[in-house]
């Protein structure tokens, strides 16, 4: 297998559409015939992120790089940011809305289960710039 | 348990997915809040939800999820259904409250499913 290299664009509050690129990465990755449980931490980590990108930014993007020994994510936002990183990792802290909530988000999970699910996790952030997630998970161990 | 008999347990109508019926079931999981779906389900279990959004498809798609149950009479939409139906998914409702749901279905013998952590 080759290196493959998948990206997608994803709007912000556009509700009806989120989980669509997560649920592209998850069809591709099947077709790969990548191991089921790895596929299921990707699933995890893209449908956060794309949640989180969805819910709390101005709009963003989530790249997906499989090569032959991980799979590398990347999900970055053109801001607001966010200013204390160590915070939004905390479980249960939260800056979602009554409305997302409503929609079953925004409990403060979402980033402590991305760094979970994930074997390489990094988080930086730039108020007024852009929050940036870097998430690897390998194939082999 | 197959998803016939919770069909039949919780008196429930199949929204979509009739041709699954023979599936079986090992575990469950109840919430409203996807985020712990996200979090603690490990197994390919039935959800158990009052929450008929097109994130509780998609949640259950991430998770390998096939079966959902939409208690308290909640029937989604046709959007919702559409998405299910693309996923094979069944979709069953019942007119009983979750903590009922859950009841009738665990004095039948189907457990808990097992989660990631505490």
């Amino acid at each position: 297998m080759g290196t493959v290299n998948l990206a997608f664009h994803v709007a912000k509050e556009d509700f009806s559409k989120a989980g669509e690129a997560s649920s592209s990465i998850k069809k591709t990755l099947k077709k790969l015939g990548i191991d089921s449980k790895i596929i299921r931490k990707v699933a995890i980590v893209t449908y956060e992120a794309e949640m989180n990108i969805v819910i709390h930014s101005h709009g963003g993007k989530i790249t997906v790089d499989i090569d032959t020994e991980k799979i590398k994510i990347q999900a970055i936002d053109q801001g607001p940011g966010i200013a204390d990183t160590n915070k939004a990792m905390e479980i249960g802290f939260s800056t979602a809305t009554q409305k997302v909530r409503e929609l079953g988000f925004g409990a403060g999970m979402g980033l402590p289960n991305i760094k979970r699910n994930s074997d390489k996790f990094a988080i930086s952030s730039e108020i007024d710039k852009y929050t940036k997630i870097e998430s690897s998970i390998y194939l082999t161990k | 348990m197959k998803l016939m008999e919770i069909k039949e347990l919780l008196d429930a109508e199949v929204l979509i997915g009739e041709d699954t019926l023979n599936t079986e079931i090992y575990s469950a999981f109840a919430c409203d809040l996807m985020s712990d779906v996200l979090a603690f389900v490990e197994d390919k279990s039935l959800l158990l939800t009052g929450l008929t959004n097109l994130q509780t498809i998609r949640t259950a798609e991430m998770m390998d999820i096939d079966a959902i149950v939409f208690v308290r009479g909640k029937i989604p939409n046709q959007e919702i259904l559409t998405l299910a139906k693309e996923n094979n998914m069944c979709i069953l409702s019942t007119k009983h409250i979750l903590y009922q749901s859950c009841g009738i279905l665990y004095n039948k013998g189907l457990r808990g499913a097992n989660i990631m952590h505490k």
